[in-house]
């Protein structure tokens, strides 16, 4: 929707501070690689610069021929022929050498091995210290965002599930565990976002909101930080559905900067 | 081809968006991307033409044999009659053999050429590519559509000249003349406006179908319903009645219909959802 490609069904969108998107404006400042890294698989990998740098009012040449000998890509090889990472690779780097303010990511890791992976993700850390690049970026790989995502975005079902800074989702969020005999009264004054039973006892994923109020927990409770995947999953699930039903479609966005 | 290709200036504001990318980037891109088609069309034109020269020379020199012949067969030489067996069993045949390859190029073009121009791209996914750059979706397909389409009907007027030129002699025969279908609409004005009719055709149904195949099927069928419509109905109701008024009328409508499949696919370009 950022870079036009689909129309939202209500409301607008615009981007770069008020550019609708995909306007001319919203499309030299924002640098799209979308999911599976589309190219042209009978080009080869310095036609596609030559190609990004004629379709762009500005492309930095010298650094993606760099980036690209630096990652040791052959540049008179075709893109088809490059291997899945070497091509997601080759997608970044020709987002990344249009200098773009923003940075959209669909899905770049759906079809990359753990190695690539990380060497991908390497990258984009890299621009985004760097050169100060803004990044958003759609993932189902949950734990690779943690480590770098400042904003998270959980979105199910085509709805909003939870928003706002990685650092306070987390430091909100705990798992709140005691008998299981209590567990009824204390869900009722705490509203859990999940609400595990396990013989005697429960498992109370609980966000409170800040160090004191309601956050306080129950004489004979102990609380338990989480994990970012446990609060994405829990915000996943249907409200009150067991473990064992399938969650909706994910699709965690991540916002950085 | 780096005079086509202009470097960006470093530490240019990418914000300054008011500006837009030059039309003549659009040059080496659509060169690169169908070199295939550039380079073949031309050569299968070169292909095409010297056998037509080598061949038409020999029909026309025929031909002017002939007329010098007596007209009562029965004080024909010897070499008047081989003549005219040779002329109506050989050369006849073959004349109509090409005339009917050249009455196939528009279709073939709009297939091979057309249909696939942009249901290539959203079969395989790099129009996501294609149409995020700074470029511009719309002006991209503009760009495209121009120098595509000028190529290929510029091509289709030279060949079709060539073509006029060989099959003069045969429009001596009692059956044809100018305003035959067959012959009208390879000549003059007509086949380069079907040319480029065939291949707008071929680009609409390519961005509306989204596949390469079921496109160049529905090219092939679209354009037959229309040059069969055309041939057998509307040449016979055209509003005047002489070569160039109705080459002119033909060539006219074609234009209008080409220019409403080209606003047709801006339309679905600019819509098209992911």
């Amino acid at each position: 929707m950022a870079v036009g490609l689909s129309v939202p069904t209500a409301g607008t969108v615009t981007v770069l501070g008020g550019e609708p998107a995909g306007s001319q404006a919203a499309l030299d400042g924002i640098a799209f690689m979308a999911q599976d890294a589309p190219l042209y698989k009978n080009l080869s990998a310095a036609d596609m610069l030559h190609l990004t740098r004629n379709l762009n009012l500005s492309f930095d040449h010298a650094y993606a021929k760099q980036r690209l000998d630096g990652l040791g890509i052959p540049l008179k090889k075709k893109s088809g022929k490059l291997s899945g990472g070497q091509q997601a690779q080759l997608a970044l780097t020709l987002a990344l050498a249009r200098h773009p303010r923003l940075l959209i990511l669909d899905e770049p890791l759906a079809a990359l091995d753990p190695l690539a992976r990380q060497d991908f993700m390497a990258t984009v850390m890299t621009s985004m210290t760097d050169d100060g690049v803004s990044v958003m970026l759609s993932s189902h790989a949950i734990a690779e965002l943690e480590r770098m995502a400042d904003y998270l975005v959980v979105l199910g079902d085509g709805e909003l599930r939870l928003a706002g800074e990685t650092d306070e989702l987390l430091a909100e969020h705990r798992v709140l565990t005691g008998p299981a005999a209590e567990a009824d009264r204390v869900a009722a004054r705490m509203s859990p976002i999940q609400d595990k039973r396990a013989g005697a006892q429960a498992h109370l994923l609980v966000r409170s909101g800040g160090a004191a109020g309601d956050g306080a927990v129950p004489p004979g409770w102990e609380a338990h930080p989480v994990s970012l995947e446990e609060v994405i999953l829990a915000y996943l699930r249907p409200a009150g559905a067991g473990s064992s039903v399938p969650g909706p479609r994910a699709q965690l966005t991540e916002v950085t900067r | 081809m780096t005079v086509l290709t202009v470097p960006a200036k470093p530490g240019q504001d990418a914000g300054a968006g008011r500006r837009t990318v030059p039309w003549q980037r659009m040059l080496w891109v659509t060169w690169r991307q169908h070199r295939a088609t550039f380079i073949s069309v031309p050569a299968v034109l070169a292909a095409a033409a010297i056998p037509l020269v080598i061949f038409g020379l020999k029909a026309h020199h025929d031909y002017t044999a002939l007329v010098n012949c007596p007209l009562d067969p029965g004080k024909q030489s010897g070499t008047c009659t081989q003549l005219m067996t040779n002329f109506n069993s050989t050369v006849w045949p073959l004349a109509n053999i090409l005339s009917l390859l050249m009455g196939l190029a528009p279709v073939l073009l709009g297939a091979f050429a057309g249909a696939p121009l942009l249901a290539r791209e959203l079969e395989t996914g790099t129009f996501r590519y294609a149409w995020t750059q700074g470029f511009g979706r719309v002006r991209w397909t503009i760009a495209k559509l121009t120098v595509l389409g000028s190529v290929l009907t510029l091509a289709a007027f030279v060949i079709s000249q060539e073509f006029t030129w060989f099959f003069a002699p045969f429009l001596s025969r009692p059956t044809l003349n100018v305003l035959t279908p067959a012959v009208f609409d390879t000549r003059g004005l007509t086949y380069a406006a079907w040319t480029l009719t065939g291949f707008c055709l071929g680009v609409f149904l390519g961005t509306l179908l989204r596949r390469v195949l079921p496109a160049m099927a529905a090219t092939l069928g679209g354009y037959v319903v229309l040059a069969g419509v055309t041939l057998l109905y509307l040449h016979y109701h055209y509003p005047v009645g002489t070569f160039w008024p109705m080459q002119v009328f033909e060539a006219g409508w074609l234009l209008v219909l080409s220019a409403l499949l080209i606003a047709g696919t801006l339309r679905l370009v600019r819509r098209q959802a992911a």
